[in-house]
């Protein structure tokens, strides 16, 4: 299960909705029991409505947080613009790290619909998402 | 020249597990074709066959992105930092 504020998953949303019409996208850090303490969006560096990819500055910032902090990058979102909340067949493959959480919001329809997933070995698990304040 | 490279959680279980390693080598080639050799297992995802950089492979040296110092040719110095940060993306590819 992922746990994150309100505020967490509205800096999410805002992100993915900032970064229309590219698909937006951004890292979660936080602690291995899967809460989420900060949301680090990105710029979407493949540029596009129908790919992202992480800016690696982001990420190489995110690792050393994490490693002086004692936290965890726990995973990342992404958004489909035009589409479901459910990952692709090149998210499931380029999803390489099976503890981390994908979480993916579907901009489709309002509000907009978060969801999180694991993917190991090719195989994708919904997980639940507890939204606190 | 030795110099410390910082492995990424997903690749440790193909390169013996630890998080740090020394590595010697004077240009970022170097230093990931000795680690093809010593752990053939991560070939695949450091370089392409022609021996440039994998496409889903960043490279830091220190505080900067290799692409921008030369890609392999990128020179390593005594005690310089690598870190491997495997590209996070995804899409309809």
């Amino acid at each position: 299960m992922l746990t994150l504020s309100s505020l967490h998953h509205d800096a999410i949303v805002a992100a993915c909705i900032r970064a229309l019409p590219n698909e937006g996208c951004g890292l979660l850090i936080g602690t291995p029991d899967g809460k989420v303490v900060d949301v680090l969006a990105s710029a979407n560096v493949a540029d596009s409505a129908k790919v992202y990819e992480i800016d690696p500055g982001v990420l190489l910032r995110a690792f050393r947080r994490v490693d002086q902090e004692g936290i965890e990058v726990l995973g990342v979102f992404h958004s489909h613009n035009h589409s479901e909340a459910y990952p692709s067949p090149t998210d499931i493959l380029q999803a390489p790290d099976p503890s981390w959480h994908y979480v993916i919001v579907s901009l489709r329809d309002v509000p907009a619909e978060l969801q999180s997933f694991r993917v190991l070995d090719g195989s994708v698990t919904p997980e639940a998402i507890e939204v606190v304040d | 020249m030795p110099a410390v490279l910082r492995v990424p959680t997903v690749l440790r279980p193909a390169m013996g597990g630890a998080s740090v390693i020394a590595v010697e080598g004077s240009t970022v080639g170097e230093v990931l074709f000795k680690l093809t050799t010593t752990y053939p297992a991560v070939k695949g995802q450091l370089l392409n066959d022609d021996g440039t950089l994998h496409r889903f492979l960043n490279v830091y040296v220190n505080d900067d992105d290799v692409r921008y110092l030369g890609g392999v040719d990128a020179l390593i110095t005594n005690n310089d930092e690598i870190t491997l940060l495997p590209a996070v993306a995804g899409g309809l590819w």
